[in-house]
């Protein structure tokens, strides 16, 4: 076990450093960072422009991309990170702050999610063919059917704008963390902000929980263990929460994790329609000024957190369920 | 039916059961699933009925309603006029959701079958050969899975935008042809994922076996075995890459990155992002017509795909079987 799992992580970083590569080679030609550097500081002098280069690794020429993948690798190990093109600041304290109001958006989501989707997937599961059953399937394929900003849109309707024309004040704001100006903490504030979010992001999660707990308890429920458990004697509430419903938990505890990973890059239609200041409004914004200081840094935690977040969901899987034997 | 001459083995032995192929047998259980019979009912008369739009549409796409010189014609709520409202310079909606829907099904469809075509092949090969190029597909795939569909969406939309030779041969990053050419690179990967399951799965059985025992090439094992044994898998990605590329086409248009199919022409996903500054100004109906007609599309092909999948692998069908 200890040794598989060292294994993976070894292999961690030569995965990041071919993928980072791939990102640093797709964003240059995609982006065209110097030319979006001197589209923003129009009158920038040669020597700002030189240093610019020479900050983020942008050489061009023969071996310039590996060069310059090299150049950036270094300047972001050693935390030596180039300031933004669009007003010049420092990347990290904003992406930071972008970063703990996804996690806060999306791991709320994705709790509603497992919730609400696991039970309903397990009502669904123990009366198959029945009409429960049939209600969660239709209603899971509904949820995946509708897009999020669709959800996203109808729900800014019904409770912004018509809630406003019908009692004269919106139920639930439709833009930031918090009303403009406000300033320090308050849970109150910040919940009414994230409602309308989580909800859009909730729906699809019930709707890919339900369908995955409905699968994975089906399939523990048709297996012969099942049936040695029932002939033993032991009483049917214990069958199915002892033997049944924890096997089924197993796949499902792997794509929780893997979702916590996704959680990490934002929501980004939703973000983007909500104007909610996480990771995927900040890639938004950074993308349309094809901002390279910003974009990598990141990518990195993207691709940092997928990675990381997968090999946690096999070593999971691995020690959960002692069927997988391991070299 | 004395009269009648026996025509089989089976009737002059007595066995009164027809036998059905597969592909029959399939079928039936399609039908029985009546959301997706339905579906197909419904996504029929919608096609055909923006497939006429010049016919069904009652002003064209670029048309206003009245003339602004009659009275303000911006921003009318749905009327005997206007059916579905008028836009923001007084184009009829109703008229503009049946011209976006033709052009959305036309990259939808057209997206799914290039799809469909590359991950077909490359899925049954890496199936079949394994080892290297099974080990890179796979690993490709991976990466492009792992990253938010947008973003790689994005990046790679503004990547091959920026390659003379591909904009050339595909046309502008915001043309048609170039919304199919990006979702064909990004949906292959799926139907390769599932193709080559399928062919794993599929050939270490023991008709494929007996086939080769047989003496069967290669080539007749492809196309005469895995082939016809995968249409279900294959079936079931093109309706989900139908309904990827539409709804991707609308996100990307949302975020102002979507085609711009010319001055005659306007697509699903132009109508909901003119929708979005809509809906804070209360227009709903600019917002909820395009929407029904997308959600209309995405429900119907959800369940027939479902219904297929019922169909061609009654084991996983759930509790229906």
């Amino acid at each position: 076990m200890l040794r598989y799992a060292l294994r993976r992580a070894v292999w961690l970083v030569p995965t990041l450093l071919i993928v980072t590569f791939l990102v640093y080679v797709a964003i240059r030609l995609g982006t065209d960072p110097v030319a979006s550097y001197r589209r923003t500081n129009i009158r920038v002098s040669k020597k700002k422009l030189d240093q610019y280069i020479a900050a983020n690794g942008l050489y061009s020429g023969a071996f310039g991309y590996v060069r310059g993948y090299f150049a950036w690798l270094w300047g972001f190990i050693t935390f030596d990170w180039p300031r933004s093109i669009k007003g010049s600041r420092d990347v990290w304290p904003h992406l930071k702050d972008a970063l703990a109001n996804s996690l806060r958006l999306g791991l709320v989501a994705t709790f509603f999610g497992i919730m609400i989707g696991n039970f309903l997937g397990v009502m669904a599961a123990l009366r198959p063919g029945r009409l429960r059953d049939s209600a969660v399937n239709a209603g899971a394929l509904v949820g995946l059917a509708v897009p999020p900003f669709v959800s996203a849109l109808l729900l800014q309707l019904l409770f912004a704008v018509y809630w406003q024309k019908w009692f004269g004040h919106a139920l639930f704001p439709v833009s930031g963390v918090y009303p403009p100006g406000h300033q320090g903490f308050n849970l109150f504030l910040m919940a009414k902000h994230m409602a309308l979010p989580v909800v859009v992001v909730a729906i699809q999660s019930i709707a890919v929980y339900s369908r995955y707990m409905r699968a994975s308890l089906l399939d523990v429920l048709n297996s012969e263990y099942m049936r040695t458990a029932r002939s033993k004697g032991i009483s049917e509430r214990r069958v199915l929460v002892r033997h049944a419903l924890r096997n089924a938990l197993i796949p499902v505890t792997t794509l929780a994790f893997l979702d916590v990973g996704s959680v990490v890059g934002g929501l980004i239609i939703t973000e983007g329609l909500f104007e909610y200041p996480g990771m995927g409004r900040f890639f938004l914004v950074a993308y349309g000024n094809g901002d390279f200081p910003e974009l990598m840094p990141w990518m990195v935690i993207i691709i940092g957190s997928v990675v990381v977040f997968n090999l946690l969901a096999d070593i999971t899987y691995a020690k959960l369920d002692p069927r997988i034997r391991l070299a | 039916m004395p009269e009648q001459q026996l025509s089989s083995l089976d009737q002059a032995v007595g066995l009164s059961v027809e036998s059905l192929s597969p592909g029959r047998l399939a079928f039936r259980r399609f039908l029985t699933h009546r959301a997706a019979v339905a579906s197909v009912f419904v996504l029929f008369i919608l096609i055909v009925w923006v497939l006429l739009a010049p016919v069904t549409a009652r002003y064209g796409v670029n048309e206003q309603v009245f003339d602004i010189s009659k009275g303000a014609n911006q921003n009318l709520p749905p009327s005997k006029i206007a059916w579905f409202g008028t836009d923001i310079i007084g184009r009829d909606v109703y008229s503009r959701v049946l011209y976006g829907v033709r052009v959305s099904l036309i990259i939808g469809i057209a997206s799914a079958f290039f799809s469909l075509a590359i991950g077909a092949f490359v899925g049954a090969v890496a199936g079949l050969k394994g080892g290297l190029f099974d080990d890179i597909v796979m690993r490709v795939t991976d990466i492009f899975l792992a990253f938010p569909f947008l973003v790689a969406l994005l990046v790679i939309r503004n990547m091959f935008g920026s390659i003379g030779w591909v904009v050339a041969l595909v046309g502008k990053p915001d043309s048609v042809r170039f919304m199919v050419f990006l979702f064909a690179i990004f949906g292959w990967m799926g139907v390769a994922r599932v193709l080559r399951a399928q062919v794993l799965s599929l050939k270490e059985r023991e008709f494929i076996e007996a086939a080769r025992a047989l003496g069967a090439s290669n080539n007749r094992i492809i196309l005469r075995h895995l082939l016809p044994n995968s249409i279900g898998p294959m079936l079931v990605s093109l309706s989900l890459g139908v309904v990827g590329a539409i709804v991707s086409e609308a996100t990307l248009s949302l975020f102002g990155y979507g085609p711009n199919p010319g001055s005659g022409a306007t697509s699903l996903g132009l109508l909901v992002a003119e929708s979005k500054s809509a809906v804070r100004a209360g227009y709903w109906w600019l917002a909820l017509y395009p929407f029904a007609a997308l959600l209309l599309i995405t429900l119907c092909v959800s369940f027939i795909g479902d219904g297929l999948r019922d169909a061609f692998d009654p084991k996983h069908g759930g509790g229906r079987s």
